[in-house]
């Protein structure tokens, strides 16, 4: 009997942490009734969230203990200001005191919120450094990416400085958005209207193909809650000749693909057979055929 | 060289910061070599011209700080900013530049955990992404007086948060989180300090200089007071408290 799907891109932040741990085992920190609410948005008039947008805490996931972090895409786009960004890195640091067999952030975020704009970059800088401490710990920060605002900004490096990254096609990881090319380089560059270039180029598929992800879902909350499970208790090396491999993996890439203009053209490269097809494959077929080339290699 | 050409000013700097005597090369808008300051010899790497930092640009100066380490285990890296912020091209997006840049900011993380001193220098300015990318991922980061860091444009910032540019203007003056500039991000805990005077001198002071555990930024944004929440809030959950 096939279980009802329930979309994690529909879902919201406290959605997807129920929907992600073990039932019934989830404690919040910070939560609305302690009221951290931005200082910043009063000041222009704008309304705040109990929790600011980021909910934070612990429970267990297939039955070992894990730190969450899940921000609210609902609330202003999921942008990280000054005690969302906070709250955030104080989860990330209880790693080094309570030794989690994971950290999961499900990031769903168009980056730095415009509204606290220095705290929020500073901020941004601060969840990553937290980050690369608890790794370097040898514990392992495990990202999900599948939520409406994908992963935009100063979250886009952040996803990329943690170990493991489980995303839907959905999901989008990108530095910059769309609109934003647009609006500066014009349209000519990147038409922000075009959803299939959109997904071609910075969309869940495209990723796990370059390597940027390393395991694509469906849009279900229990795939994600499997995927994540299978990357706790498992830190990737972070020292000098790992970021060597990857720097000579880089280099291999950029020479590789300097002439694709779409990603369509980067499939066909990487040996895909019917690169047209990619957008249709559901995500378990999408996944065996990309698990296979990684075999053939 | 005809004395009559203006200096460059990457070239300019480098002659303030290390004399004539150093071997930092310019290629196109990259800065790399070593130079000499007091006792030390540094890895010097970083951009200038307003570069906007694309993947190659990113995967240049990770290659430069990733040989450093090799070659010189332990020998300081000054990492020079001056950044238009991130390059907006689909080549770029369709390459994962997040991850590029991701990958420079982790070979500075490991370098600074592995015994080198990691000091960023913002020389004329630095957005956003292009802040993330470097200076953002040292040790400790200072800015020339007069540079200019921000996250966006102001009229960019008043169209997409519909405030309007002179409300904002009015802000920012106040608010140390709104305002762009160099003094706002010392306020806030973005920059450790300006390079005042002798920038030879503040170098050789800011190398010389205790390291400040692994991220000084909450408490010098609290002790300044342009960034109060931060650390009370981070330790709060980091205390596991409801």
């Amino acid at each position: 009997m096939r279980v009802a799907r329930h979309s994690y891109l529909e879902a919201g932040a406290r959605a997807r942490i129920l929907g992600v741990l073990d039932p019934g085992s989830f404690r919040e920190f910070c939560g609305p009734r302690a009221r951290c609410t931005s200082p910043h948005l009063p000041l222009l008039d704008m309304p705040v969230a109990l929790d600011d947008g980021a909910v934070v805490g612990e429970g267990r996931l297939a039955d070992r203990p894990v730190l969450i972090a899940a921000q609210e895409g609902g609330f202003m786009g999921g942008s990280v200001g000054e005690v969302h960004g906070a709250k955030i890195t104080g989860l990330v640091e209880r790693a080094l005191d309570t030794r989690p067999d994971g950290v999961i952030l499900l990031v769903d975020s168009g980056g730095v919120r415009l509204q606290e704009a220095n705290a929020g970059l500073i901020a941004m800088g601060e969840i990553q450094r937290a980050v690369l401490v608890v790794r370097a710990a040898g514990i392992p920060v495990i990202v999900a990416i599948g939520g409406k605002n994908g992963c935009y900004g100063g979250m886009s490096i952040i996803a990329r400085s943690c170990d493991w990254i489980v995303a839907s096609e959905e999901g989008r990881l990108s530095i910059s958005g769309p609109e934003v090319i647009e609006a500066v380089e014009g349209i000519e560059e990147f038409d922000s209207r075009d959803r299939a270039l959109v997904w071609r180029t910075m969309g869940g598929k495209h990723r796990r193909l370059l390597g940027e992800v390393d395991v694509l879902v469906a849009d279900d909350v229990e795939a994600f809650r499997a995927a994540l499970a299978g990357c706790l208790g498992r830190p990737r090396a972070l020292d000098r000749a790992a970021l060597e491999a990857e720097q000579v993996r880089l280099e291999a890439r950029v020479a590789r693909f300097a002439d694709c203009r779409d990603g369509l053209d980067v499939w066909a490269a990487l040996g895909v057979a019917e690169p047209r097809r990619v957008p249709e494959l559901d995500a378990d077929d999408f996944e065996r055929m990309v698990r296979s080339m990684e075999d053939a290699r | 060289m005809n004395p009559d050409t203006p200096l460059h000013p990457a070239d300019a700097l480098l002659r303030g910061l290390f004399g004539e005597d150093h071997a930092v090369r310019r290629e196109g808008k990259l800065l790399a070599g070593t130079a000499r300051v007091g006792a030390h010899t540094v890895s010097v790497v970083g951009t200038t011209e307003q570069a906007h930092i694309g993947v190659d640009l990113a995967l240049a100066m990770s290659r430069h700080v990733l040989d450093t380490m090799r070659d010189a285990p332990g020998r300081p890296l000054v990492l020079i900013v001056d950044n238009a912020g991130q390059r907006l091209s689909l080549w770029d997006e369709l390459m994962g530049n997040n991850g590029c840049i991701a990958h420079l900011t982790k070979c500075l993380d490991v370098a600074r955990r592995s015994g080198h001193k990691v000091i960023g220098l913002v020389h004329t300015l630095a957005i956003s992404g292009g802040f993330m990318a470097t200076g953002m991922a040292t040790g400790a980061c200072y800015a020339m007086p007069g540079a200019e860091l921000r996250l966006m444009a102001p009229s960019a910032m008043a169209r997409v948060t519909k405030i309007p540019e002179e409300r904002l203007a009015e802000l920012s003056r106040t608010q140390p989180v709104l305002g762009p500039g160099v003094d706002n991000f010392v306020r806030i805990g973005g920059l450790h300090g300006v390079f005042a005077g002798d920038p030879r001198a503040a170098l050789l002071a800011a190398l010389e200089a205790e390291d400040d555990g692994d991220d000084p930024r909450r408490r010098l944004g609290a002790e300044r007071g342009g960034r109060p929440h931060a650390q009370a809030i981070a330790a709060r959950v980091r205390a596991g408290m409801p």
